[in-house]
């Protein structure tokens, strides 16, 4: 799809949003979200990732204003304290995994529903919904029932409906997770092609790292209702902050050393490595552990699956001793179950677990 | 379509034969019943003929009865839908056990014999004012009988759809309370309102066990002037009454029905 079917005119503020020392506890007692401090620059597309119970669908909610925080906590939209506002006076649009779409209305009066609540004049609503459905290409169908879309047409009829109203800020809770593998990917495309040209302040919460490494420009891992790391992509990818992040995020393969004077004995190797003098536990992605000669090599292991994907054949390592490795060999490597194969690291990136 | 029904073996005719013969078992006596209201003299059989006298007979004396059986199942209906659907609303909002206990209780005035109730109604408040004189005192019973099925009607639908995230989309769009109740909640829980109104008016107009004790000479009800008809009066005058009621509810009844067809979307 050209970029010039965007309607240069539709652009949404860019506000940003302050959550400080947000926590919930629950009626029960449970904490649902440790105390929590955040800034999400204006413009910026920010994903919530992490397991469920993790307490990421609270912090969306939160924001929303669908939960109050405990006592103490603020939510700031700009300048704005909103903390006591309840979402229908926070002028949010909000997006859910089951697309939440009235069943008793069409696509265009869904659309106009917003519109219709803020009292804007039947000729601009009209224009409003008209424009709001060729942005998300659902012209065709405007006068169809909830009941005859697909899943995919769903969450786009949602999407014009919250931002038909302009809001301050997007609220995205899994909007992909009810659809099938090939709609997830192109919805995903469509969605992060809407939030860079809008320029609007997006929250987006999920439990797929594949979705969270497209669309966010920062990400929250978030585990047990506290954040774990907040970073690009990038730095979560390269940099995890801890174990829990380096496995969450992506394969990472487990590798047990040992420290003495500056040098890390790996396997038949002795590597140049600065940290202190012990047993050291060491992360390395998959990408990061080559297959090697004999001489070259500072591993050993035997295969103990093969697995083709094409592009690449994903091979699992038995070493003698320590966890199983992850290692990705060419596409048209003809290594298989029960082959010796050497591995080789560069230490440069290897990361010691914090 | 002849090959098909060459291969029914004695089993379909088995299931066919056992069909009618309950749909007679219940059919017939309404249908006898009906008759006799139309028969000139049902001890000589319809050989005496056919005449409308009867219903005339029955309308003259016992049009007030029916007029008030209508006003007091409107009204039940009124009541139970004020009461009812944010009754059920509130249950289906509040999942826990306090609401199922609520549920529960809900359903009592059904368990309990209508004489029972009826009895407690006369003894709690029969001395209020002039309650025991009005007809309200039937239609507080009846409110208390058919309630309990309003309410299960509108909580089944609304434990179907996802009212929660439904509430919470109108909500983010900017929709409060009484709006997104009207826009949302309702419209979708039409189908619920619908079948529990029916029953409602069905049940209101036919009740007896509670109307028997609590109606008074001024203030009797179809089917206890029914009862009466049977009791005291020519078998045919209570058959041509039992016509009458027939007539009067199953047009109410169609009535329902399409307004629900209507409601429901097209596919």
């Amino acid at each position: 799809m050209p970029d010039s079917v965007m309607p240069n005119s539709f652009h949404l503020d860019a506000v940003p949003i302050r959550l400080e020392r947000c926590g919930k506890t629950f009626a029960g007692g449970a904490r649902a979200l440790e105390p929590l401090d955040l800034t999400i620059r204006g413009g910026e597309t920010i994903v919530f990732l992490g397991p469920s119970g993790c307490g990421k669908t609270t912090t969306l909610r939160i924001i929303a204003g669908l939960e109050s925080p405990d006592p103490g906590g603020r939510v700031l939209f700009g300048e704005e304290d909103v903390t006591a506002l309840p979402i229908e006076r926070r002028n949010v649009g909000m997006v859910f995994q089951s697309y939440a779409l009235f069943p008793n209305m069409t696509v265009a009066e869904n659309v106009a529903y917003g519109l219709k609540v803020r009292k804007l004049p039947r000729v601009d609503r009209a224009r409003r919904v008209e424009e709001l459905l060729d942005l998300m290409h659902l012209g065709e169908f405007a006068g169809r029932r909830i009941d005859q879309l697909s899943g995919g047409q769903r969450q786009r009829v949602a999407l014009a409906r919250a931002l038909v109203v302009r809001p301050r800020v997007l609220l995205l809770d899994e909007p992909l997770t009810a659809l099938d593998a090939k709609l997830r990917d192109s919805l995903r495309l469509e969605i992060d092609r809407l939030l860079r040209s809008l320029g609007i302040t997006a929250v987006y919460v999920t439990h797929d790292q594949g979705e969270a490494m497209a669309l966010g420009d920062r990400i929250v891992v978030m585990a047990k209702g506290r954040v774990a790391q907040v970073g690009t992509p990038r730095e979560i990818y390269y940099q995890p902050a801890d174990a829990f992040v380096a496995d969450f995020i992506g394969t990472m393969n487990r590798l047990g050393g040992t420290v003495r004077g500056g040098m890390l004995s790996l396997g038949t190797a002795l590597l140049p490595w600065s940290g202190p003098d012990g047993a050291a536990e060491l992360l390395v992605r998959p990408e990061d552990l080559a297959l090697a000669g004999e001489a070259d090599g500072h591993l050993d292991g035997t295969v103990a699956a093969a697995v083709f994907l094409g592009d690449r054949t994903r091979l699992v390592v038995e070493p003698a001793d320590g966890p199983a490795l992850t290692v990705d060999a060419a596409g048209r490597s003809e290594l298989g179950r029960g082959d010796r194969v050497w591995l080789r690291v560069d230490p440069a990136r290897v990361l010691a677990v914090p | 379509m002849r090959d098909l029904s060459h291969r029914r073996g004695w089993g379909f005719w088995l299931q066919l034969g056992f069909t009618l013969l309950v749909c007679a078992l219940l059919t017939v006596p309404m249908a006898m019943s009906m008759l006799a209201g139309l028969t000139a003299n049902y001890f000589v059989g319809l050989k005496s003929g056919l005449t409308l006298r009867w219903v005339e007979e029955v309308w003259r004396v016992y049009s007030g009865t029916i007029l008030l059986s209508l006003q007091i199942a409107f009204a039940c209906l009124a009541c139970t839908l004020v009461l009812g659907v944010p009754a059920a609303y509130a249950l289906a909002r509040r999942p826990g056990r306090i609401a199922r206990l609520v549920e529960e209780l809900l359903t009592m005035p059904v368990a309990i014999p209508g004489l029972a109730t009826a009895l407690a109604l006369i003894v709690t408040y029969g001395g209020v004012g002039d309650l025991r004189r009005s007809w309200l005192f039937i239609l507080i019973g009846h409110v208390l009988f058919t309630l309990p099925f309003m309410v299960r009607a509108v909580l089944a639908v609304m434990g179907s759809i996802d009212l929660t995230t439904l509430e919470e989309g109108a909500a983010s769009l900017g929709a409060g309370f009484l709006r997104r109740f009207a826009t949302v909640v309702l419209p979708n829980c039409r189908s619920g309102i619908l079948a529990g109104s029916l029953m409602v008016l069905t049940l209101s107009v036919g009740e007896f066990n509670l109307t028997w004790l609590l109606h008074t000479p001024l203030t009797k009800t179809l089917p206890v002037g029914l009862a009466d008809s049977y009791a005291s009066l020519r078998i045919e005058i209570g058959s041509a009454y039992t016509l009458v009621f027939f007539l009067m509810i199953v047009p109410s009844l169609i009535l329902m029905q399409g307004l629900s067809r209507r409601g429901r979307p097209s596919v």
